[in-house]
């Protein structure tokens, strides 16, 4: 399995775990983002999400290199998914292998705060009574200053 | 020359396509090839101040060269992840 993938297939956590798995790894630390019932007091009936998938992967790619190259013998993976997703699906998941766990924690909040920067995904919201496109960060991989406020976060 | 114009989310929905063929001058930038798209399409004028784009794959300036054959994406702010904290 691939370290990165944009598909509207469910997600396996035990395929992005198996992504990250080797014999230096001290620590394994997966995130799984779900669809939850409630958003900005509105009742969420389901979530569409929407890719322009051949730069949501490279993007993807893009935040892996960074994470390893930061974080020394780091190995991550992340698969986000598209499409339509019910109330307690899985949207991404990522996984992060480190020597220590304090590194494996701080990469992977380092991993979703940058997707939600400058992954092109976008959340279709159905909610009792609507639906609403939200809308998040504008997204520049080459923002030096939106990368250091992930890295800041991380290491908060 | 010829460049392809993708589009996506509400963006998408403004302008009722998500991929559009779009005649425009040689030496063109970026801008310009919005500038054809809002000429176009008005309603995709919204999106001028909070939008970034794509040439070919790559992230982009509005001020990068296009040329023919091009594929320029332009992108509405992105909510990819899990939900946002919310009440």
């Amino acid at each position: 399995m691939s370290a990165t993938a944009v598909t509207s297939a469910p997600l396996s956590v035990e395929a992005v775990l198996r992504a990250v798995e080797g014999p230096a790894a001290g620590a394994v630390i997966t995130f799984v983002g779900l669809v939850r019932n409630h958003n900005q007091g509105r009742q969420v009936l389901f979530l569409d999400y929407e890719a322009y998938a051949p730069l949501a992967e490279k993007a993807l790619a893009l935040i892996v290199d960074e994470a390893e190259g930061r974080w020394s013998g780091a190995r991550m993976a992340i698969h986000h998914r598209t499409g339509r997703l019910e109330i307690g699906d899985a949207s991404v998941v990522i996984a992060v292998a480190t020597p220590h766990r304090a590194d494996a924690f701080a990469a992977c909040r380092y991993a979703i705060e940058r997707i939600k920067q400058i992954v092109p995904i976008w959340k279709h919201e159905h909610f009792e009574g609507g639906e609403v496109w939200i809308e998040g960060a504008t997204a520049d991989a080459h923002d030096e200053g939106a990368r250091d406020t992930a890295l800041k976060i991380a290491c908060a | 020359m010829r460049v392809t114009v993708r589009l996506f989310a509400r963006l998408r929905e403004l302008v009722g396509s998500g991929e559009l063929a779009l005649e425009v001058p040689g030496g063109t930038t970026v801008a310009d090839v919005w500038t054809a798209l809002v000429a176009a399409h008005p309603a995709a004028e919204a999106y001028t101040r909070s939008m970034s784009c794509a040439v070919n794959l790559d992230y982009a300036r509005m001020t990068s060269a296009v040329a023919d054959g091009d594929e320029v994406a332009f992108l509405p702010p992105v909510s990819g992840g899990e939900e946002r904290r919310g009440a």
